[in-house]
């Protein structure tokens, strides 16, 4: 187990470098002078264009100017944007409210989604089994864009229950609705999924027998089925914290939530690669121990799985 | 590899075989169920398939979504392509059942048409994100090792990625404007990046299954039997381990219709004159407040092909597996 | 995430005439309490500014309306819509539009304390030009003579080479006579000049400002303008307060003004109609649609037109387009009042004239061609010899153009049966790469703000072969010589009735098409008692009562 982990937190290093390459490369290749569009209709001046490409060593080729972006960051320098903020800063301010976000969505998607499944696992093709499956598809199609606009409106503006807007200290009582918005297309995974693993376990010895032996039903289910239903749900949920911050965007815009999302997309459109890979850099950071926690959950919830 | 007889054991597995026996009266006559040649998995799961209305029903749906992306002109007459102004957000008639978008077309005839676009690629994106994100990882997951810590990883630097990065970098660089390329070609382009986007949640997801599945007892007793490992994966590993993978994936259809459309919304995806319920969707944002029936239309239908998809999945499922049998 | 307004017109400049709001003061006839405004504190909408706050480098809408909040230049451009008007300067005189004696104000003071002096403004311009400090508006300048020797660029475009060290760092036309007076030698007379004055580039500098990064600065400006700066936390707020030691028109009456930097538009409006943000120049696509905005915002509804224009604009370079009549054809077939009734609801004017007739010179409807009349378009088309093969009208799609552009695209295809359509490409910066590189290979989507109100800012720009924003390579002789002589004229009105000439050539040619004039739509909450609007839209913060 030791082992295990030192060996997965060695091989942490070849991917944080593939990674971060790769999407220097990506940046780095997106068409387009970032600062063509600059100057509105106009063209910019031509003094300033070169300013700005020298200022940021942009007419360097991609590896020296990878490999100096590296050097700072071992240094501990993020570096700065085009508009001259540090993106240490931005790393510092943004990333606990995005964090912070995800999280919530996180609770909510796993509450609901778990709940919702254990119930229609349990209990199949009834009409709540049904009701689930198309509220949860219908939160599929929708956009995020629809869901948050309508129930910003809904409860911000119509009922007045809450502000439409979260503010800057980020109150937990403020994050139930967007959290449930950028939860809610995940949702539908996470029921379905656990639903299908209930279902599947329901039919199986353990349960048949703790059943047998008299065991109350609360208890087979939540400790015997449930622990073994979790391996896919737990999989499913460990790689969305990741994908919960990177896919905040629409979410953070919508609920005035200052997170990295909207920072992301910016510095891509205009091809800030050092920006984009600094703060990519923590939420892969983020993917790779959810992946490496995930995997020893994997351990703990099924005993037949080991790793030497 | 090895002789049928054998499969034909394994591929029921034994823990289930007493229920089985005593559950179906059917079973305990001998001689019956001795004379009759043993069926493969396949046959089995056809045959469990047949009985369920659930799989009838549900291909219906699917059927005519297919026929509907075929030949869009059979369920309408009307123009999706060409409107006019003095239209523009026309409430539901009885000349336009679906009402007029904001340029006036006919929302019923560009839902008809948006079918195409919307089935093929969510369709292709999901099968090939399935094909490679379940190779992968049923490799990781039976090989375990170094094979699992290099798949594992590749897949970690690809998890990495923001979807909206790769995607426009992906698509800018063949299929940037200006550039000429086909209806086909551009949806190819754009199932090739939903693909290469999105398969590592389904090999995490397929290499839990594999992990928690290849200690079982069945697959000891095959191996113990000598079985190869293309047997042992195909015939046993795969069946069982293939309910997560086929849950996410029909889910997963619906998914990828909308993400089709915040690429087309990106300006790199599919372009005008071409509809699809995403493009239809995302247009309809602005004007909720005024033409609801704008978003309604296109995600109802959008809702029903993938509820068709979800339930077809779950009859298969049930079919293929042979612990619910 | 959206381009900021400011990249879809050219600048946005601060104070134009204002438009008294109708409708916002109804229920209160006689203003503010007084009372209340004293120490009365507003929030406003923003958008995070792109850049650090320094005027010469400032050319999008985020960061341009706190510069014009917090400077205050030597001309503004008065609340009625008329000419500028001296605001710091005291006197600007000339027998020959090309020496300049400008006097300033004595005793005005910059937020630090320090007194505004004419080497402010010497020092503030020399550092814009110079072009190793790489201002983005550093071509504001070059009207002024010795601009070619402060500014130099990379010889080979972009590569390797660095561009020349300039030989000196100070324009010989700028000459400082005392502390409160300095002179401008032009390169070439400029009847226009003074009215220029008014736009953030030439704002005057505190002497802390050399001392020190201008990014440095920029992240605590110093001005000289009604509110000085608070402090500003990165997409979430910019504080602002009255500044009490200023003497001139525009003084604040409420005290503190909050700039709250939104990332989306329809999170900024529930705000303002849940009472949480005090005024939004602007009010999304969501509720103008079916006019929603009047419904639920009542008489706070404030409705205005800005002088910008949407264009499409023709790749003249390109040899399908060289043809004037089948431009002309293209323009006789749209309809514009049906794009402004159903896609705009109302909110744009169709547009019927080359300069945005709210600019002062400009006359209203010459534009000839801007009529709807698909018979004639067909003529046209047929004297043109046709279009053969797909006409592909472009826009950015980070910003919303879609559904006018596709408009335009359906009634071209409509009414000349070409085969149109049209497409939207990723971003605005590759739009403008691909436009600045003469490639694009269909009509596309322009837009046109004024940056100083006169008639010769729709004109040089956009229809000399030299323009800066002539992006479709249009070359006409007579109208390049005719604009020479309206800028050289010896007096504004002199100028104004040469340009409105020279558009009469321009619409022979119709090298872009005017589609429609912007109109503003905003609103505020039941706090604000009395407010005006400039005529970009932006609140007038010395007008507001509470």
């Amino acid at each position: 187990m030791g082992r295990y982990l030192v060996r997965r937190l060695l091989q942490l290093v070849p991917v944080f470098i593939g990674t971060t390459f790769l999407i220097y490369w990506l940046v780095w290749s997106v068409p387009g002078d970032p600062f063509a569009g600059k100057c509105g209709e106009r063209r910019c001046p031509q003094q300033y264009i070169d300013f700005m490409t020298d200022k940021y060593n942009l007419d360097q080729n991609i590896f020296v100017q990878y490999f100096t972006y590296m050097q700072n960051l071992l240094q501990g320098d993020f570096g700065e944007t085009f508009s001259g903020r540090s993106i240490n800063d931005i790393i510092l301010t943004s990333y606990p409210n995005t964090m912070k976000l995800a999280v919530v969505a996180l609770a909510i998607e796993a509450v609901i989604g778990l709940t919702a499944g254990v119930l229609t696992g349990l209990r199949r093709n009834g009409f709540l089994d049904n009701l689930v499956l198309v509220s949860t598809l219908f939160l599929i199609a929708l956009p995020v864009f629809v869901v948050g606009f309508v129930l910003q409106w809904l409860f911000g503006v119509q009922w007045g229950i809450v502000k439409p807007t979260v503010s800057s200290e980020m109150r937990f009582s403020e994050l139930i609705i967007p959290g449930f918005v950028l939860g809610s297309a995940s949702m539908a995974y996470i029921a379905r999924v656990a639903r299908t693993s209930i279902a599947e376990n329901r039919r199986s010895d353990y349960v048949r027998t703790a059943i047998a032996k008299g065991l109350p039903m609360r208890r087979v289910v939540g400790v015997h089925l449930l622990r073994n239903s979790l391996i896919p749900v737990v999989t499913l949920l460990g790689t969305d914290l990741g994908a919960l911050m990177g896919g905040a965007i629409v979410t953070e815009g919508i609920f005035q939530i200052n997170g990295i999302g909207r920072q992301v997309f910016r510095s891509i459109v205009t091809k800030e690669s050092a920006t984009v890979v600094s703060i990519v850099i923590v939420l892969v950071l983020v993917y790779l121990l959810m992946n490496l926690l995930v995997d020893l959950l994997y351990a703990a919830l099924d005993p037949r799985i080991r790793y030497e | 590899m090895s002789d049928p007889s054998t499969a034909s054991i394994v591929s029921t597995p034994r823990p289930e075989e007493p229920r089985e026996l005593a559950a179906s009266p059917g079973a305990g006559l001998p001689e019956g169920a001795r004379k009759e040649k043993p069926r493969g998995l396949l046959g089995d799961a056809w045959r469990d398939l047949r009985r369920k209305p659930l799989f009838w029903i549900s291909a219906a749906f699917i059927l005519l979504f297919i026929v509907m992306a075929a030949f869009p002109s059979l369920f309408s007459s009307g123009d999706a392509v060409n409107g006019d102004l003095s239209r523009s957000l026309g409430k539901p008639s009885a000349d336009a059942w679906f009402g007029y978008d904001v340029q006036g077309r006919d929302v019923y005839a560009r839902t008809i048409y948006g079918a195409r676009a919307s089935i093929v690629v969510a369709l292709l994106s999901v099968l090939g994100t399935m094909l490679i994100g379940g190779a992968m990882g049923m490799i990781a997951g039976y090989r375990g090792g170094w094979v699992d810590s290099l798949l594992s990883r590749i897949a970690d630097v690809f998890f990495g990625l923001p979807f909206v990065l790769g995607a426009i970098v992906i698509l800018t660089t063949f299929n940037g404007s200006g550039s000429s390329n086909s209806k086909a070609q551009i949806m190819f382009l754009v199932i090739m990046s939903l693909t290469v986007l999105s398969w590592p949640v389904v090999m995490r997801l397929m290499r839990s299954s594999v992990l928690a599945t290849r200690e079982a007892d069945y697959i000891v007793a095959a191996r113990a039997l000598g079985a190869g490992t293309g047997r042992i994966v195909l015939k046993h590993l795969l069946p069982n381990c293939l309910a997560p993978l086929l849950v996410y994936g029909t889910i997963m259809v619906g998914s990828f219709i909308g993400a089709e459309a915040t690429l087309s919304f990106l300006g790199v995806g599919l372009k005008s004159p071409v509809v699809s319920w995403g493009i239809m969707i995302s247009e309809a944002q602005n004007y909720i407040r005024v033409a609801p029936f704008l978003l309604f239309f296109p995600a109802a239908f959008l809702v029903a092909a993938v509820l068709s998809f979800v339930m077809l999945g779950e009859a298969v499922r049930e079919a293929l597996d042979p612990k619910l049998r | 995430m959206r381009v900021s307004k400011r990249a879809s017109g050219a600048l946005a400049v601060g104070a134009a005439f204002a438009l008294v709001a109708t409708g916002c003061s109804s229920g209160n006839s006689d203003g503010g309490d007084a009372g209340a405004s004293k120490d009365g504190a507003i929030t406003i909408h923003g958008v995070q500014p792109e850049n650090p706050l320094v005027p010469a480098n400032t050319t999008e809408t985020g960061g341009g309306k706190i510069i014009d909040n917090l400077w205050t230049g030597l001309v503004e451009y008065p609340n009625n819509g008329g000419a500028p008007q001296n605001a710091l300067a005291d006197t600007i005189e000339t027998k020959d539009s090309k020496v300049f004696t400008i006097k300033i104000k004595q005793n005005t003071k910059f937020h630090d304390g320090t007194p505004v002096k004419a080497k402010n403004f010497v020092d503030a311009w020399n550092w814009a030009a110079y072009s190793p400090n790489g201002a983005a508006n550093g071509s504001f300048f070059s009207d002024i003579q010795g601009y070619e020797d402060v500014a130099t660029s990379d010889p080979d475009g972009d590569g390797p080479q660095k561009a020349p060290q300039p030989k000196v760092d100070k324009m010989s036309g700028l000459k400082v006579l005392d502390d409160w007076s300095f002179e401008v030698t032009l390169a070439a007379p400029t009847a226009v000049f003074p009215t220029k004055l008014g736009y953030s580039a030439f704002m005057p500098l505190p002497d802390a400002f050399f001392t020190q990064k201008a990014e440095d600065f920029g992240k605590k400006p110093i001005g000289n303008g009604p509110v000085k700066f608070v402090s500003w936390q990165d997409n979430v707020e910019i504080k602002l307060t009255r500044f009490d030691d200023y003497t001139l028109r525009d003084k604040l009456k409420i005290k503190d003004v909050t700039v709250k930097l939104y990332q989306d538009e329809n999170a900024a409006y529930s705000d303002l109609i849940s009472g949480n943000l005090d005024f939004m120049e602007t009010v999304p696509t969501s509720a103008l649609a079916g006019e929603k905005y009047k419904a639920d915002l009542g008489d706070r509804a404030l409705n205005t037109v800005t002088p910008s224009t949407a264009f499409i604009a023709f790749p003249i370079y390109d040899k399908r387009f060289a043809n004037k009549d089948l431009r002309k054809a293209v323009s006789l077939s749209i309809d514009r009042q049906a794009i402004s009734d159903k896609i705009f609801f109302g909110t744009r004017k169709p547009a019927d004239s080359w300069a945005n007739p709210l600019t002062p010179g400009a006359p209203a409807g010459n534009c000839t061609s801007c009529k709807f009349d698909p018979a004639q378009a067909k003529e046209l088309l047929a004297k043109a010899g046709g279009f053969t093969g797909e006409m592909v009208f472009y826009y950015n799609a980070d910003s919303s153009h879609k559904d006018w552009m596709e408009a335009v695209a359906q009634q071209v295809k409509t009414n000349l049966n070409i085969n149109a359509r049209a497409e939207g490409v990723p971003t605005f910066a590759v739009f403008r790469q691909n436009i600045n590189a003469y490639k694009m290979k269909g009509p596309y989507r322009a837009a046109w703000q004024q940056d100083y109100p006169d008639i010769e800012n729709w004109v040089n720009p956009l229809f000399t072969s030299t323009g800066s924003s002539n992006d479709g390579k249009y070359v006409n002789p007579a109208v390049d010589a005719g604009a020479k002589e309206a800028s050289a004229a010896a007096d504004l009105e002199a100028s104004h009735k040469k340009f409105e000439e020279v558009l009469k050539l321009v619409d022979e040619d119709v090298p872009t098409i005017p589609i429609y004039f912007y109109g503003q739509q905003a609103g505020h909450s039941e706090k604000i008692k009395k407010l005006e609007l400039t005529n970009v839209g932006e609140l007038d913060l010395s007008s507001v009562e509470l």
